[in-house]
């Protein structure tokens, strides 16, 4: 077995002995989980207050006036490029990857520990590069986080001097830096598993994460290309992607290019982006629901399969992002096939999540509540996909509010409500304190209902056919004046769950300081990272002997144990019921 | 238990919002009701999913919520219910599916009497062209494009001559007549959508696409462009006059093929000079404006925008605003030059007279006045030049305070809301930027700096 080969051999560990190689420099992957975890975090409240400013200028037309046109559309664009890679991917991936993986694992750290130390750092030179935008003349790029050619470098657009070209220049810093973390995230759970945690015995947690990275992996090369060969178009003046075209009255000098190869491109990375941040949170969602209802998660194979299956159809779905985009209308019965096939396997991981719950003993805790929460979102957004994924219920809503809708619900909602699940789930091991239980539960109340009631209306805005990307509406005459109250409304919950946010900035710094020391296993979890000698575990996370594995991690209420959980460590006895453990081979 | 009563609130709010808010489809203008069924067998498929999922997961949180002694079950696997699981979602998705496949087959197939249009998208503009008697569209390429020539109608091409020409945002279309819309774009990508018609598509350029569709209800429907195509994307407005065949058949003779374009051409200025003289009692034997009599400068300026203003002022398009009280001087002066081609050969003239330097008379916060111009210059060049290809008239060259005027009256819907005026609702669009007359000083104090101020 792989894990034989690495898991046992005496690792050199870069023991950290100055302050500098324990916090800044750290090859530690719990340090520079939580340096990911920090950098996305803030880089996303960025993007909370960017989205905060155009909702003013879009619920309230004639009052705010802080945001013109050209700002208008530098602010949508960077708020969408932040939240989904800079956010999302950075936090699910470097984020809880890096934490997850080896203690999950039972492995002392990633197998390329410096590898993983630089991956942090480019990380935040993409970042910085990214945030540089707003100080170029012409400020950052009002493309629309697609970046579709020619207008995205082309007159007429916000932000085409150095704007464009520190965005495609800081994907291109992010995509190496995440190359540098997936390449380890895949090696360590291939090979740095602990003695006895077989694939079929590691959490759905750590599937999750891992066969997203594959995605990454093999999706983010298509970005990259495309962030290459547009910056040549904008910098050099090469024709990749820019046809023959005029440019307000000029004909420019460009000829031969085509921008629905960029399109191509673009959502042959973008699509399996959606499941790059959606596998993570399927994978923790199903292992925060699994301990909370103190129950297996219902149908384990089935639900790594399906996330397999998912990520695999996910490459072969891309262009319905691209149904009215003027390719060929004939890719339509294509696409919306292969779109509608993917929602056999992620529907029956809605029904295993819900069929854990049934029959469970739910104990109904902050984390609880948010995965809880995130079925709900993740209903609602699954089911919205279905209409924009079949391409002719896609015609009238496409590049309407109905889009905004889906994807926030789906992509936006559900994946930060699994974060939040995560992080309270987790806090206790990774801080050694208790979080606020009533601080936790005020926050989940105020994001779930204060984002229901966000992106519910949006969708019936997209039906009325009010679209997306408009500074303003003006008198458009099918528009009536109800919808304009209704955009008020919605820019009123964003402020108020915006500000509700600050409830859980307050409850962990407040626990960081005065909260009660935590118990190991408070959730009495029965996988590894709760197992550590140490809370917050140390450098190396398992003292001298690395645990050992012994079944899989779903051994919550086994009829006839005094206990309701077996933690993955404990040896079989006589409560094991045999082939119940998919793990072991017979 | 608050979590299981919230989640079935929610569901019952959910529905209660689909069933009674007032937003929903516009009534349908257009033989795609299928693609309303196609959104209806959606809504009931993933509605029923989406209640009995909630629904059972609350129940589950009431009934199995953890209480002292209870226990969950150990219960890992249950192939057979997840089989039927799996057929019951497979049949729910071919349900969707296939009627979405069929009614997109007649989507991408258009019907054999379909007749053809094409609508040509450009920053930030619709125009439309007809294939004329012949039925066939010259061939255009966008190196052919001049001022004379907007659509780069191929000159040599004879099937070209007989085109007919829609300068204007606004196309009229036959009731119940299927039509194939040609989608073309000059520069970015565009999309044409009707709300009514259901129907979308991408403009592309080096590229043609298409969509079809069939006009059910006489009336006026909005074109919107739904993909962002830069700063002024929300502003690129389009109209379909949907007409009896009578009435389209009207409209469509009063607009000039390619031919008759070309040979009336932007007017003969040194015809144009005669009329002047009448415009130069108030606007200046040199076209250099006279304040006292709220007449602007206006040598220099371009021919086709001075020949469009003249043309509103002459229909009552502009200047009839109640409060456009210096605007309304102008109508009956145009009584003087009521046809067209006189209109064309005046405006001629005007171009061609030298630009006067001019006073300057607003003094305004000129850096912040350029934070606001750079929203201004994609249309009206960034050195206020103006640029004809967007319609956008040069900047530079005008009073101050004239100016001003104008833009308080884009901004105050005094100029620009009549529906004649073709482009007058986009700067009325922009205008909303400048909620403040101190606004309007900055920017126009900037523009000053770009005319060479006398200060």
């Amino acid at each position: 077995m792989a894990y034989a080969a690495i898991a046992d051999r005496d690792q050199h560990l870069h023991d950290p002995d100055t302050f500098i190689t324990k916090y800044i420099w750290s090859q530690d992957h719990k340090v520079i989980a939580i340096q990911y975890a920090i950098t996305a975090i803030f880089v996303g409240v960025v993007a909370l207050v960017l989205s905060l400013l155009f909702r003013l200028q879009l619920g309230f037309p004639d009052t705010f006036n802080l945001v013109d046109p050209n700002q208008y559309y530098q602010y949508v664009t960077m708020h969408g490029m932040i939240m989904v890679i800079y956010l999302l991917t950075a936090l699910f991936l470097g984020g809880f990857g890096n934490y997850l993986i080896p203690l999950m694992c039972g492995a002392r750290d990633m197998v390329f520990p410096y590898m993983n130390m630089l991956s942090f750092w480019v990380y935040l030179l993409s970042v910085i590069v990214l945030l540089a935008s707003f100080f170029v003349p012409g400020g950052p790029t009002g493309a629309g986080w697609t970046l579709y050619p020619p207008q995205a470098i082309s007159e007429g657009t916000p932000g085409i001097g150095g704007g464009i070209v520190l965005m495609l220049v800081s994907l291109a810093i992010f995509i190496v830096a995440f190359t540098m973390g997936g390449l380890n995230y895949v090696t360590t759970v291939l090979q740095a598993r602990t003695r006895g945690m077989t694939l079929m015995r590691m959490p759905l947690a750590v599937w999750g994460i891992f066969v997203a990275t594959i995605l990454g992996l093999l999706a983010f090369p298509a970005l990259l290309v495309a962030a290459v060969m547009m910056t040549l178009d904008r910098v050099v003046g090469t024709s990749f992607f820019m046809p023959e075209m005029l440019s307000l009255g000029r004909e420019l000098d460009y000829g031969g290019g085509s921008p629905i190869l960029f399109q191509h491109l673009f959502w042959f990375f973008g699509h399996p982006e959606v499941y790059i941040v959606a596998l993570p949170a399927f994978g923790i969602v199903s292992d925060v629901l699994s301990v909370h209802a103190r129950k297996n998660i219902f149908g384990y194979r089935m639900m790594v399969w399906a996330i397999v299956l998912i990520g695999a159809l996910s490459f072969v779905v891309w262009a319905h992002h691209m149904y009215v985009s003027g390719m060929n209308p004939y890719f339509g019965f294509f696409f919306a096939t292969t779109t509608l096939i993917i929602a056999v396997p992620t529907a029956l991981k809605v029904y295993n999540w819900i069929l854990t719950l049934w029959r469970g003993d739910i104990h109904l805790r902050v984390p609880m509540l948010f995965a809880i929460g995130f079925i709900f979102t993740f209903i609602h957004g699954g089911l919205t996909g279905l209409f924009l994924g079949n391409v002719t219920v896609d015609l009238p809503l496409s590049d309407t509010y109905f889009v905004v809708g889906h994807f926030h619900m789906v992509m936006g909602v559900s994946p930060v409500l699994v974060v939040f699940a995560a992080i309270y789930h987790w806090f206790p091991k990774i801080t050694g304190r208790m979080f606020n239980e009533t601080l936790g539960k005020a926050h989940f109340w105020l994001t779930l209902l204060g984002t229901y009631s966000i992106y519910l209306p949006m969708h019936y805005l997209g039906i009325l056919g009010v679209p997306r990307r408009y500074y303003a509406y003006g008198d458009t005459e099918f528009i009536p004046a109800s919808a304009q109250t209704l955009n008020s409304g919605i820019t009123v919950a964003a402020l108020f769950v915006a500000a509700a946010q600050t409830l859980f900035f307050i409850n962990v710094i407040w626990s960081l300081w005065k909260g009660p020391k935590a118990d190991p296993n408070p959730w009495r979890a029965t996988t590894l990272e709760w197992m550590t000698p140490d809370t917050p575990p140390k450098h190396g996370n398992w003292g001298a002997e690395l645990p050992e594995v012994h079944r899989w991690p779903y051994d919550y209420s086994v009829p006839g144990e005094s206990e309701d959980y077996i933690p993955q460590t404990e040896p079989p006895h006589k409560g094991v019921i045999a082939g119940r453990d998919h793990g072991v081979h017979h | 238990m608050v979590l299981a009563v919230a989640l079935i609130l929610l569901v019952v709010a959910s529905l209660a919002f689909h069933f009674l808010s007032p937003w929903y489809f516009t009534p349908l203008a257009s033989n795609w009701g299928l693609i309303d069924l196609t959104v209806n067998v959606t809504f009931i498929v993933t509605g029923l999913v989406f209640v009995a999922a909630n629904l059972f997961m609350a129940w589950c949180i009431i009934r199995y919520r953890h209480r002292a002694g209870h226990k969950a079950d150990y219960d890992p696997e249950n192939t057979k219910l997840e089989t039927w699981l799996t057929v019951g979602t497979s049949i729910g998705v071919v349900v969707m599916l296939a009627p979405g496949l069929v009614v997109w087959g007649q989507f991408v197939n258009v019907p054999d009497e379909a007749s053809e249009f094409e609508a040509v998208g450009q920053q930030w503009h619709w125009s439309y062209r007809f294939p004329g008697d012949d039925g066939e569209f010259g061939n255009v390429d966008i190196r052919h494009i001049t001022q004379e020539n907007p659509f780069g109608m191929d000159p040599d091409d004879p099937t070209g001559r007989d085109d007919i020409l829609i300068a204007s945002p606004i196309v009229h279309l036959p009731v119940d007549q299927p039509m194939r819309a040609w989608l073309r774009s000059r520069d970015v990508l565009h999309d044409f959508a009707i709300p009514q018609f259901r129907v979308k598509m991408d403009l592309v350029p080096g590229h043609v696409s298409y969509l079809w569709f069939t006009p059910t209800v006489v009336g006026e429907y909005e074109i919107l462009c739904e993909e962002l195509c830069g700063l002024a994307h929300h502003t690129m407005r389009g109209r379909v006059v949907v007409d009896e065949r009578a009435d389209f058949e009207a409209w469509l003779d009063s607009h000039p093929t390619y031919a008759e374009t070309m040979e009336r051409g932007l007017g003969d200025g040194e015809l144009g000079q005669a009329s002047y003289a009448l415009c130069g009692a108030c606007h200046g034997q040199a076209g250099q404006g006279m304040q006292i009599l709220n007449a602007p400068a206006i040598a220099g300026m371009d021919v086709e925008y001075t020949a469009r203003q003249l043309r509103y002022y002459r229909d009552g398009v502009r200047g009839t605003h109640p409060e456009d009280t210096v605007g309304a001087t102008m109508r009956p002066i145009m009584a003087a030059i009521p046809d067209d081609e006189a209109i064309q050969n005046v405006s001629a003239y005007i171009a061609s007279m030298p630009v006067q330097p001019l006073e300057e008379t607003i003094f305004g916060d000129v850096a912040r006045g350029e934070r606001i111009y750079g929203n201004c210059a994609a249309c009206h060049g960034a050195n206020g030049e103006g640029i004809w290809a967007v319609n956008a008239p040069a900047l530079v060259g005008l009073n101050d305070w004239y100016l001003a005027s104008q833009l308080r009256n884009f901004r105050d819907g005094i100029r620009g809301a009549h529906p004649g005026d073709l482009y007058g609702d986009q700067m009325m669009l922009m205008a909303d930027i400048l909620p403040s007359d101190d606004d309007v000083d900055d920017v126009v104090a900037y523009l000053n700096t770009l005319s060479g101020g006398t200060n």
